[in-house]
């Protein structure tokens, strides 16, 4: 940093800007006052680019404002049908498709979870080299590449419609989520305990077994329970291609109309959504938190 | 050389040893407890699931067959062996390729920008009355826990068929998330410029304006360019209820088996995900790069 501009010096009169030696500010700091034009055109540039992008894509997609307005009274006039939520005479109906929901997540997730952890060993930089990991890399993005939805579609192909074939289009889409994440948990791990396992003669299963998986598998357990909850979000929808849970029900009862039953449904779905959140907090804390104490 | 070992008397290294066993078996106890209970919620889950593993078996030769069938052409020749016979729609995917991809743009700017006047009542330091933060983290709570799908849905009920209610599903959902996570950004800023700004009598508005937006603004970017990636995907299965992309030509394939439709679609899906993958975390790296050399 120079001296301080002169502005400053000797009581002047900041009033009076012609005060201030320009020419000398700015042989000293050019890169403030000529700034080259890209750089200070760069963010007017993008955000114009933002904008027309937007725009051309509000014509394309047929955002007329007579269309626009029109569906929002319509939108306007389902809210209204909606109130108040009633489940009608299918209450027993929609807990047995709610718990049928929950099920569909947690064994999902699960089956996801046991897969992903021998794939993950093979994704993770400090167990495998480049030349394994890079394919097995590429296989894990492809999976995770394709919506829930799709493989949903796909397993209905396979096993038929039903809750099972939601089960298998969880646990395969999270099965790509999972061993991303838990190589990475792997890479993220301490060498030390490796190292020193390898020092007292341990083979390279027991490296994994006794240097790895202690330190890996509380943050693996904390970020399972996390997918527990967000698939329960997940598996509400996969109903709507007929691989079965609540979002079956959700779906049948839009398409007749019938607003109060689907404000019921919404309602319940919020509502388990939430005591997932609730429980899966408490026992990620605990898993971590008790590890912390250790 | 002589080895220090201070050898206990036995009475006293009984004792020790019995609480070791004790506090082992303790831990012991309650992991097999823990698991017990998790392997209950399995069993009732896959009653609830209606998992059948003998389908499982039986048809899991399907799964396989299915990838074989959609890797055949309907001349029985591998798909790779003529790539114009299996791309033959390919002209028509791109262009509801490009529908997607413009209605997960317009819908992530809408639901960024929405966010962004959201998120300054939400955030715990900056929100002006506690009621206001509490409603608007209810409103985002409730956008974020409804499916994206759900919403569509409704929306095309209320919007007829077509891009605009996958576009304004999209929005309301990335409304949530992302007021979520800009809220946190916001909980995490410095707050002395917002002290020195208003010391200087300025308005909560220009607090925000002046204080916390040079702040967050390069993570607020970051952000809303992740929202897009996932909302690629989210938007490649809107067709499946008529809100308008690739989704729908994508679940016309799978129902009326044009196998090798079924993977062309799948493989333009999945590359087309990469690439938007690939490009916004170039433009996020140079974001952050450029941030972090002013």
């Amino acid at each position: 940093m120079g001296a301080r501009p002169a502005v400053r010096q000797g009581g002047a009169d900041l009033s009076k800007p012609q005060d201030v030696n320009t020419a000398e500010l700015r042989a000293r700091y050019p890169d403030v006052f000529d700034r080259p034009a890209s750089s200070r055109l760069a963010t007017p540039a993008m955000l114009a680019a933002a904008l027309a992008i937007f725009v051309f894509g509000l014509v394309d997609l047929d955002f007329s404002p007579s269309r626009f307005i029109a569906g929002l009274s319509q939108l306007g006039w389902i809210s209204m049908m909606m109130m108040p939520p009633d489940p009608g005479s299918s209450l027993p109906l929609y807990l047995q498709a709610l718990g049928e929901t929950l099920s569909i997540a947690l064994l999902g997730t699960t089956l996801a979870a046991l897969l992903a952890l021998p794939v993950s060993l093979l994704a993770a930089r400090n167990i495998v080299p480049h030349i394994v990991r890079f394919p097995v890399r590429r296989f894990l993005d492809s999976i995770r590449g394709v919506d829930t939805l799709i493989w949903a579609l796909v397993w209905i192909n396979v096993v038929g419609l039903g809750p099972f074939a939601g089960v298998l289009a969880i646990a395969v889409s999270d099965f790509g989520a999972f061993g991303k994440l838990f190589s990475e948990a792997i890479e993220g791990a301490d060498q030390k305990q490796v190292e020193g396992i390898r020092a007292s003669g341990g083979s390279a299963l027991h490296e994994i077994r006794f240097g790895l998986m202690p330190q890996v598998l509380p943050v693996i357990a904390g970020q399972v329970l996390y997918f527990i909850e967000s698939n329960t979000r997940s598996a509400t929808i996969i109903g709507i291609v007929g691989a079965g849970g609540i979002g079956l029900q959700l779906a049948e009862q839009i398409r007749v109309l019938e607003w109060q039953k689907v404000s019921f449904l919404i309602l319940m779905i919020l509502v388990a959504v939430a005591a997932i959140d609730f429980i899966s907090g408490k026992l990620r804390f605990a898993i971590i938190g008790k590890r912390a104490v250790a | 050389m002589t080895i220090a070992v201070s050898l206990l008397p036995d009475q006293q290294l009984a004792v020790l040893n019995a609480a070791y066993r004790r506090a082992v078996a303790r831990k012991r106890l309650r992991l097999l407890a823990s698991l017990a209970v998790f392997v209950a919620a399995l069993i009732v889950a896959s009653i609830g699931a209606e998992v059948n593993l003998r389908t499982f078996f039986t048809y899991l030769g399907n799964f396989v067959s299915y990838f074989d069938r959609i890797l055949t052409l309907d001349s029985g020749q591998r798909v790779w062996t003529d790539f114009r016979e299996w791309f033959w729609g390919l002209h028509n995917w791109l262009k509801l390729l490009g529908e997607t991809l413009l209605i997960s743009y317009v819908g992530t700017l809408i639901g960024a920008v929405l966010a962004f006047v959201l998120n300054f009542f939400a955030a715990e330091n900056t929100a002006p009355s506690s009621w206001l933060r509490f409603t608007v983290r209810r409103l985002l709570e409730f956008a974020r826990t409804v499916p994206g799908i759900v919403f569509a849905l409704i929306f095309v009920m209320a919007f007829g068929l077509g891009p605009v209610a996958g576009v304004l599903a999209i929005a309301i959902h990335s409304t949530g998330a992302l007021g979520k996570q800009f809220s946190e950004i916001v909980e995490n800023a410095d707050m002395k410029p917002v002290e020195g700004i208003r010391s200087t009598g300025a308005s909560w508005i220009s607090c925000m304006r002046f204080a916390i937006l040079p702040q967050v603004s390069a993570s607020y970017v970051s952000y809303a360019l992740l929202r897009f990636e996932i909302n690629v995907r989210e938007a490649s299965v809107m067709g499946f209820v008529g809100a308008g992309g690739i989704g729908q030509e994508f679940i016309v394939a799978i129902r009326k088996f044009y196998y090798s439709d079924v993977s062309a679609i799948l493989v333009t899906i999945i590359i087309t995900v990469f690439l938007i993958d690939i490009t916004t975390g170039w433009v996020r790296a140079r974001l952050f790069g450029r941030e972090a050399r002013t």
